[in-house]
């Protein structure tokens, strides 16, 4: 090659730190991954495959109603922070710029910078106020409190996705008689779909995995996945914790790729 | 032709910004346009002709002012309830529908029949030569393809008025050509009455019924593109539209003095100081001491293969370009540094009305 490029991969030591990058990022899961077939009971030492632990976790009825319970939870969390999400993108992006603009999206990504444990603590005595005050100790707050911490991620996507979008579509709609609504229902709605669905899942994700607000907010008896298997630490660890992992693995990543696949630009 | 009037704006002003930052887009603007007429927008970029299509469409609101269609007053009505459509600039096909979803999307909003809304997409397709691309999705189409179909899709519900926000300017000089024939043969097929935004003055002049010039957010001039190029009112129009030749005068009785001391006969109702113009095509070069002639001095001749432009210099310095055809440079004698004569064809000097 004629030109001489500065190339990272040139210089000294690149191939050792990607290799050690990729080792430390990907070593413990797949450590995690290994012993969750082990036929023995120890989360170390491996005593030959089994698929047994599987088996336990899905027989066991605390894993199961923890499962439900994470599913719904993010399911409802997912649906509510979307859509919030998907009105605070219109309404951020489908206007003349306005005085706070710049405050309005601090605000909404409010989430994203607030320490999880202050909000976590926060919602925990705001809650146990009302909790007294109405009696309700059902799974409404965990719901609103997945909603509100997972406004930020569905927001995001939606809000480029909309940005990315020529302002003219919906004029040519106008244009061509189609009222206010029938604009959002037929041309900006179908062609914000896939960062709508993206949004969803990312926010789905995030509600699966939290651990922080649900422990503070949770009352008894409503464990979630994560928060069953941080209680699980209290006892002897077997590697039922490694096959439950391994399961919320690999939902995490189907998810994540397709959001991937939805987000990437049409080549 | 008839002489009704379709569209009317009456002193529309559009202003955007605030306090000392007003920017008249549009300045107390008033034009009629009449029905089934090829009506030309021409101007500069930001002369307001945009801002003016905007407001027939319904995208802006005037500052104050007022549209009328067919004599009633549309100035509140949002874009959906006006009988007007547009093709944009971009095109704005909808990309997530085929093509002949997005020629049937007009009348689908209107809520008429299926049956009806095929039949019409049917028609609007074979008009504009489509007819094969019906089920394919617009971004598997060529640039002049999509023109065709944000034609087609403008067209469908039979608006009074269409408009046209340059819409050829993204295709290259063949295509342009080609669909400049294909929109005089649209306009004429369909009678619908024809707004149509350029800054391109010969794209004006070769489709229009008639142009109105805009410049810094005035209507400059109207009329057929004869009555523009001929007689042009002002300054901007006159060297907007073509080349042209500026002289200084004098008004006196039955014509015009130039500074040179030559009279020119040429009719004007403005008294004192005035400018003279004429077209490089209308500047005849005859030998030098004819009678009536005025004298001038060959500077230099430019080539451009059918005519040639020789830029003169008459007695007192001002600069005169005539346009001669090729083949008579060499038997007129003209040759850098000689001394000749020139006239005006007979009517063509016009006085400026400003």
């Amino acid at each position: 090659m004629a030109e001489r490029r500065f190339e990272v991969a040139r210089l000294p030591g690149f191939a050792t730190v990607a290799v050690a990058t990729f080792v430390m990022l990907y070593l413990p899961i797949a450590t995690l991954v290994t012993f969750s077939f082990n036929a023995g009971s120890s989360i170390a030492v491996w005593e030959g495959f089994s698929l047994h632990w599987y088996a336990d976790a899905w027989n066991n009825q605390a894993v199961k109603d923890a499962t439900v319970r994470s599913l719904v939870i993010a399911v409802w969390a997912a649906m509510i922070s979307t859509t919030v999400a998907t009105l605070a993108a219109l309404g951020t992006t489908r206007r003349a710029a306005f005085k706070g603009e710049t405050f309005i999206y601090v605000a909404i990504n409010q989430p994203l910078m607030v320490p999880e444990i202050v909000t976590a603590v926060a919602l925990m005595i705001l809650f146990g106020m009302v909790k007294v005050a109405t009696g309700y100790q059902g799974l409404g707050y965990l719901i609103l409190a997945h909603s509100a911490f997972c406004i930020p991620f569905a927001y995001l996507p939606i809000r480029a996705r909309l940005e990315g979008m020529d302002l003219s579509l919906e004029s040519a709609a106008a244009d061509l008689y189609a009222s206010p609504w029938q604009t959002f229902r037929f041309v900006t709605l179908p062609l914000l779909g896939p960062g709508i669905l993206a949004g969803a899942m990312l926010a789905f994700v995030i509600s699966l995995d939290d651990v922080i607000i649900t422990e503070f907010v949770k009352s008894g008896g409503q464990d979630t996945l994560p928060t069953y298997m941080l209680g699980q630490m209290r006892r002897t660890m077997t590697p039922e914790v490694n096959a439950i992992s391994t399961a919320l693995l690999a939902l995490t990543v189907v998810l994540l790729t397709a959001f991937f696949l939805l987000t990437r630009k049409k080549g | 032709m008839t002489e009704a009037v379709t569209i009317e704006a009456r002193n529309a002003v559009k202003a955007f910004g605030q306090g000392e930052h007003v920017v008249r887009a549009l300045d107390d603007v008033s034009i009629q346009i009449r029905k089934g007429e090829f009506f030309t927008l021409l101007g500069p970029s930001g002369c307001g002709k945009t801002t003016l299509l905007r407001l027939i469409a319904g995208f802006e609101m005037p500052t104050s002012g007022t549209i009328l269609l067919d004599g009633a007053d549309i100035t509140d009505l949002p874009p959906n309830k006006r009988p007007v459509n547009t093709v944009f600039q971009s095109y704005a096909l909808f990309p997530h529908l085929t093509v002949a979803e997005n020629v049937g999307f007009g009348l689908t909003m209107q809520g008429r029949p299926k049956a009806e809304v095929s039949k019409r997409v049917a028609e609007m397709l074979a008009l504009v030569k489509l007819e094969p691309m019906a089920g394919r999705k617009v971004s598997q189409l060529s640039g002049g393809q999509q023109q065709r179909v944000a034609l087609a899709r403008a067209l469908a519900p039979q608006p009074k008025v269409l408009l046209l926000d340059e819409p050829l300017s993204a295709l290259d000089l063949k295509l342009r050509k080609e669909m400049q024939v294909e929109l005089k043969r649209l306009q004429t097929e369909t009678g619908i009455t024809f707004i149509f935004v350029t800054h391109d003055q010969e794209e004006a002049l070769t489709m229009s019924d008639r142009i109105g010039v805009m410049s810094a957010g005035k209507l400059q001039q109207v009329g057929s593109p004869r009555d523009i190029y001929t007689r042009p009112v002002n300054r901007f129009v006159a060297s907007f539209i073509g080349e042209t030749n500026f002289l200084p005068a004098t008004v006196v009785p039955g014509g015009v003095r130039l500074s040179t001391g030559d009279v020119v006969e040429v009719a004007t109702t403005r008294p004192g100081a005035v400018t003279l113009t004429v077209r490089p095509e209308q500047v005849r070069i005859v030998a030098a001491g004819e009678a009536g002639a005025i004298a001038a001095r060959v500077k230099f001749l430019v080539y451009f293969g059918t005519d040639t432009h020789c830029h003169l210099d008459l007695s007192d310095g001002t600069e005169v370009v005539a346009r001669v055809q090729s083949p008579a440079s060499g038997e007129a004698g003209i040759v850098e540094g000689s001394t000749v004569g020139i006239r005006f064809a007979p009517g063509a000097a016009q006085v400026l009305e400003d």
